[in-house]
């Protein structure tokens, strides 16, 4: 029932993507993400394009797979839609009552949207092809620089990894109690909005009980173990370089180069942000 | 009256990484008043059988049909169905949520759309039966010890007065004389209200002393299906899947193979002890 939600979860396979260093697949994010947004023309869009479709296809992760993550966000995609169309200030194409649309509208919607929709794909593939710990432990080394301003970079790394750890248990655990409710006679799909709230308590109270009673355990399994936050803690598995991570750079590197000076290059057909 | 099960195949997570066949080509027919013990090792399909009984879960292939009808109909009323296959899942503790347990017991019969009184009637009708001491009746659920909580969340699907209880792992996580009570009420509802029972466990030692029929499966197909006596005798296969016959087999068996004329059927304690004995006198009365 709710074992459709892809966001956050990890895709086992093992493709050149899911071995690179998770410090290489972070920076490679981050260096993504702001190409999203710098890239103004068609060339750049291209660009972007052409480099999301060659990781994917990298990856071994089924596209179809990928896609299902944005189903939550299409009221996102909707609105950002259409408050871009409606109010971008320009030439006007269309007018009705209050509403203009403009071209410029058309054009900053259009590319909204793919932004948005690249974002999560590119966003969902790190999470896909990195196990929760690869992804903490990446964190954690990358930015332990910021440890010596007094950012708790141990702590925040931890906490994210056991959130991220916690939602397919959490959605196993909806996924469960709809059931034993539903067994119960519950209904959880009919009648008007407030109905529908009114039917979420039977759901939601078991949830947040659960969500505790988990966490309690979990901090009362650390304690056990003695764990005291990240002061000379060791890896069992330590990250390391190897050849390909310092490949993935160099490209990285080159990608990012390349968007900046296509945006640069300014042909009749950008547009303004 | 019956449930029959024609053919139910069933697939977890279709076209994913983590796809997995749970169930194989299952054909079954459930009648009244039987008193099932479903008994596998963890991952053999018990728990997903079920769910198609109730059509919490809908079979890829195959059909399911609840006195005669075919709940797979579009005009079939799941709601009903669910009413009268009532499910207790796992720990279902930890579906309660309501501020006192009188008012979670409440909602199964409230959502089947039932007048106040007799929802109340109901309540207090299955709240005694389940053997809930009454002090605990307008606590928070919250506040009972395991064994009470799990006797409040029976009392919610029991409310519902389907005519087939299904209880997934009633016993797990409770003490001996937790699990024994809740047997014991279980089979004292079998015997009263004539209910058909479906027991989910992977304890046969649990499970042997109340039921009339036992149906093994492994790994999403059904292996054996008979009277306990009868399915203990196929001991090894048992082993063999990681399951065990209850002791009292292995030592009538034993007894056997000594050459002592022992009746290796017998289930429970009490008749192991009347067929030895048997055995024994028949023996000295010979000589």
């Amino acid at each position: 029932m709710l074992r459709d939600i892809t966001i956050g979860q990890y895709y086992p396979s093992n493709s050149i993507i899911h071995r690179l260093d998770s410090r290489v697949k972070l920076v490679g994010t981050l260096a993504y993400v702001l190409s999203l947004f710098l890239f103004r023309n068609v060339f750049g869009f291209a660009a972007v394009t052409f480099g999301l479709a060659v990781l994917v296809k990298m990856s071994k992760v089924p596209f179809r797979y990928m896609v299902k993550g944005l189903r939550a966000i299409v009221i996102i995609l909707v609105m950002t839609g259409l408050f871009n169309v409606f109010l971008t200030p320009g030439e006007p194409l269309w007018s009705f009552w209050k509403f203009t649309i403009t071209q410029e509208g058309l054009k900053n919607a259009g590319f909204m949207i793919i932004r948005l929709v690249y974002l999560i794909l590119g966003s969902s593939l790190l999470t896909l092809t990195t196990t929760p710990n690869q992804l903490t432990d990446g964190m954690e080394k990358g930015l332990r620089p910021l440890n010596k301003i007094g950012v708790p970079v141990h702590e925040v790394s931890m906490m994210m990894s056991i959130a991220l750890r916690f939602i397919p248990i959490l959605v196993e655990e909806t996924d469960k109690i709809m059931k034993a409710q539903l067994a119960r006679g519950a209904d959880f799909e009919s009648g008007n909005l407030i109905k529908k709230a009114k039917a979420m308590v039977p759901l939601l109270v078991p949830l947040f009980i659960s969500a505790f009673r988990r966490a309690n355990d979990l901090a009362l399994a650390m304690e056990a173990r003695c764990y005291r936050g990240g002061e000379g803690r060791t890896k069992m598995k330590p990250l390391k370089y190897e050849k390909r991570d310092r490949a993935a750079y160099l490209i990285i590197g080159g990608y990012f180069i390349g968007i900046i000076l296509l945006r640069m290059l300014n042909f009749n057909f950008h547009i303004e942000n | 009256m019956s449930i029959i099960l024609d053919k139910v195949s069933y697939v977890y997570g279709r076209k994913t990484a983590y796809e997995k066949q749970a169930l194989r080509n299952i054909s079954l027919k459930i009648e009244d008043g039987e008193f099932i013990g479903l008994i596998g090792h963890t991952g053999s399909g018990k728990s997903t059988l079920i769910q198609h009984l109730n059509g919490l879960l809908q079979a890829d292939s195959g059909g399911i049909y609840y006195n005669g009808r075919d709940i797979y109909e579009t005009d079939y009323d799941k709601k009903e169905l669910r009413s009268k296959v009532g499910l207790v899942f796992q720990y279902p503790e930890h579906q309660l949520f309501e501020t006192t347990v009188f008012e979670d017991v409440c909602f199964g019969p409230r959502n089947l759309g039932l007048s106040k009184k007799e929802t109340e009637l109901r309540a207090f009708g299955v709240l005694r039966s389940v053997g809930l001491p009454e002090e605990c009746w307008y606590q928070s659920p919250f506040t009972l010890s395991g064994g009470q909580k799990r006797r409040a969340a029976i009392a919610g699907v029991l409310a519902m007065k389907p005519e087939v209880l299904i209880l997934d792992e009633p016993t797990a996580g409770l003490d001996p004389k937790g699990r024994d009570e809740i047997l014991e009420q279980v089979a004292s509802m079998h015997r009263e209200l004539h209910m058909t029972v479906i027991l989910v466990s992977h304890s046969m030692e649990d499970v042997a002393r109340y039921v009339n029929r036992l149906i093994v499966m492994n790994q999403g197909s059904i292996l054996l299906d008979g009277r306990p006596g009868e399915v203990f005798q196929y001991y090894r296969e048992l082993e063999a899947v990681g399951l065990a016959a209850p002791q009292v087999t292995y030592l009538m068996h034993e007894l056997q193979q000594r050459g002592i004329p022992v009746d290796t059927g017998v289930t429970t304690l009490e008749e192991a002890k009347e067929s030895i004995l048997q055995a024994f006198s028949g023996r000295t009365r010979s000589r």
